[in-house]
């Protein structure tokens, strides 16, 4: 019988290390993720995560829901796949609606333009060039009707993103539920309605940040009592990390930002199991493809375990993260732009082993323009493509138990939990906002980054790798000034139209609510109804709880 | 005075952002590196007018303005800067952008006077040495 030659030996982890992998050469001295993480070279069981399964994975559906929410995940119903739009009138994004949910969306996803997501009427001089650009354009009731024309509110799930005007988007949105007939509970979407992240990293507000928290919070007790499937706030890390932050600052912040409106609503006197189970999440899924993974994984494991041990949370439904996630739009470049196709794919891929509840894929020209038609189906079709393709979807969390997933889940976990120990030393994320904590942070990761950009230590290909002499073009979206033309004819119209006496007395009724604290919704849904605009109730907002600037801090 | 006479005082730069844009992440990480590299360096913070921006500049004696718009308005805010500017006798004061703007409206906003416009990917190195090679200093 041949004798088996001895090629290998059995050492240790450490042993391995310091026999073998020491000597031998590697192509760079320093591996880092793009969040400035060291990489080991490699994980073992000795190196690995402490894989206590019941403790810190859990079956899918079963706490601390490391593994998914839901017991079936991906193999029971699919994401949902919702790509964010909008443009130019109200009929011009209708139109985008309906072609995508022809295209086989399954969820919209409603972009508004500047001046709707900062309080100015159409008509207003600050809203000059800037109608029907970003976003679509809707000021009015009349607007989000024609918004939704042929589209059945109780059929499709709409998700709004939209902040410091929030409270009047939702109440257009259920004012037209009203005078379609359909009941309030039978409404299920998602309203972005995170102030928090606003001034930290997005930048849209009226008022400052403790009235802004304030009429989040009505939102969330709205829906508590009078719409259960509706989601009244998506606690947002997109914005935060496409500002620069890296992916702990990302999971560290949103996470604050959620026990924030968790405190407040119990400093209402609202209990936490009729709400919590409610409060949705958006993460960014960006290039680092384990460590966007591991970070939705730790996400899930970190809140119920905050919902359970300090808020005492009695039911799972109210420990459960629930999220929406994006692909990053920073990640995108203008130059060589069919290359975003590929990042897309990589990142939605990231997403979906991250086990997220709805995905939207960026599309390959959005670092030059708002997207064309073409190329959001590419970008829808990334998903269908993972969804039906791939495989990934047949198996529930097929990288847990990896040496190294487990290992950065935990990394990341312990080293968001840190940030999360400060921001409640300063007070919580309100007081720490309010100082200008998290914004700094954030700026000095993102110059960080590009200070690694410029000397190469992070490269971007076709940026400062790979280099073309000569563009590529691709075709671009252009949205003509018709639009805005047309918006702003409509809002005067609209104005002289209404009945003026009931008009005056809702908006004085909602000015009255707004000093009195009281929840500004109910009397909101109305005042739409009368015709009060977007523009009007944001000026009550303005003269009640002021105005907030930026401090321009570098 | 001639042209090869070393710079004797720093280059004095307001960084701005005008509009209801809120994408300052570029703007802010310029005018960090702008500082890094030795100039003074103003920042006007988000949501400025163009008049605002046009008063901080005189005020504050810049040689430049850097004006980020990634909101797609940029070709209402650039115009209505340069208009602004000459208005005031100001004109000599450069200006140039950085933001999401189309290949086809930098043509545009060039014709207007705009000097450059930066896009995304552009190594902040680049934009130091272009200011350098491009303000006036006396």
């Amino acid at each position: 019988m041949n004798k088996r030659p001895p090629f290998s030996k059995s050492r240790s982890y450490s042993q391995w290390r310091r026999e073998v992998y020491s000597s031998q050469r590697e192509r760079k001295d320093k591996f880092s993720s793009i969040s400035f993480r060291d990489q080991p070279e490699l994980v073992t069981p000795e190196n690995g995560g402490a894989v206590e399964y019941s403790e810190s994975l859990g079956h899918p559906g079963e706490f601390p829901f490391t593994r998914g929410i839901q017991p079936t995940m991906y193999r029971g119903r699919m994401w949902t796949m919702r790509q964010f739009a909008g443009f130019g009138s109200p009929e011009d994004t209708n139109r985008r609606f309906k072609y995508l949910l022809g295209q086989g969306q399954t969820g919209l996803s409603t972009a508004f333009d500047m001046p709707c997501l900062m309080g100015y009427d159409p008509d207003h001089p600050r809203s000059v060039g800037e109608v029907g650009r970003e976003g679509v354009s809707v000021p009015t009731l009349d607007d989000m009707d024609r918004l939704f024309e042929g589209i059945a509110l109780d059929q499709v799930t709409t998700s709004m993103t939209i902040n410091c005007t929030a409270t009047v988007a939702f109440a257009f949105y259920f004012a037209l539920a009203k005078r379609r007939g359909i009941s309030f509970d039978k409404i299920g979407g998602t309203i972005q309605n995170d102030m928090l992240k606003e001034f930290i990293a997005q930048k849209e507000w009226i008022s400052p940040p403790a009235p802004s928290v304030k009429l989040v919070c009505d939102i969330i007790e709205f829906c508590a009592g009078s719409a259960p499937k509706f989601n009244p706030v998506s606690i947002s890390g997109y914005h935060i990390r496409e500002a620069g932050a890296t992916a702990v600052q990302e999971l560290a912040f949103t996470l604050a930002d959620g026990l924030a409106y968790v405190d407040h609503c119990l400093a209402r006197g609202m209990e936490l199991d009729t709400f919590a189970p409610r409060l949705s999440f958006f993460f960014d899924v960006h290039n680092d493809f384990f460590e966007e993974i591991a970070k939705f994984r730790a996400a899930r494991r970190i809140w119920a375990r905050l919902m359970r041990d300090r808020y005492g949370a009695k039911t799972e439904a109210s420990c459960k993260l629930r999220t929406h996630a994006q692909t990053a739009g920073v990640s995108l470049t203008a130059q060589q732009p069919v290359n975003n196709v590929a990042r897309v794919a990589l990142q939605a891929l990231a997403a979906v082993l991250g086990g997220v509840q709805s995905l939207h894929t960026n599309s390959m020209d959005e670092t030059l323009s708002l997207p064309t038609e073409d190329a959001v189906r590419v970008a829808l079709r990334t998903q269908q493509i993972i969804a039906e393709e791939s495989g990934v979807t047949n198996v529930i969390d097929p990288l847990g138990g990896s040496y190294y997933i487990e290992r950065l889940t935990d990394e990341i976990e312990a080293e968001a939990h840190e940030y999360i120990k400060q921001i409640d030393a300063l007070g919580g994320m309100l007081k720490a906002v309010e100082i200008g904590f998290p914004q700094k942070e954030i700026s000095e990761s993102a110059y960080q980054f590009q200070l690694q950009v410029d000397d190469h230590q992070q490269v971007i290909v076709g940026v400062n790798a790979y280099v073309e002499g000569g563009e590529q073009e691709i075709p671009t979206l252009k949205i003509d000034h018709a639009a805005e033309r047309q918006q702003i004819e409509r809002i005067r119209e609209y104005k002289i139209r209404r009945n003026h006496i009931a008009w005056r007395k809702a908006l004085d009724e909602v000015e009255r609510t707004c000093v009195e604290n009281r929840n500004v919704v109910p009397v909101l849904i109305d005042a739409v109804t009368t015709g009060a605009t977007l523009g009007e109730i944001s000026d009550v907002y303005r003269r009640v709880f002021g105005v907030y600037t930026d401090p321009g801090m570098l | 005075m001639t042209q090869s006479e070393p710079s004797t005082r720093p280059i004095r730069t307001l960084i701005a952002k005008a509009g209801l844009d809120g994408h300052d992440r570029g703007a802010k990480v310029i005018a960090r590196a702008l500082r890094d590299a030795g100039m003074e360096v103003i920042y006007t913070g988000l949501h400025q007018t163009t008049d605002h921006i046009v008063r901080a500049a005189i005020q504050e004696d810049v040689d430049c303005i850097g004006l980020s718009i990634l909101s797609g308005a940029h070709m209402t805010l650039f115009p209505e800067l340069l208009q602004k500017l000459s208005e005031q006798n100001a004109s000599d004061i450069l200006v140039f952008g950085g933001g999401i703007i189309p290949k086809d409206d930098i043509v545009e906003l060039k014709k207007l006077g705009v000097k450059e416009i930066f896009v995304p990917g552009t190594h902040t190195q680049d934009v130091i040495a272009w200011i350098k090679a491009n303000v006036p200093l006396d």
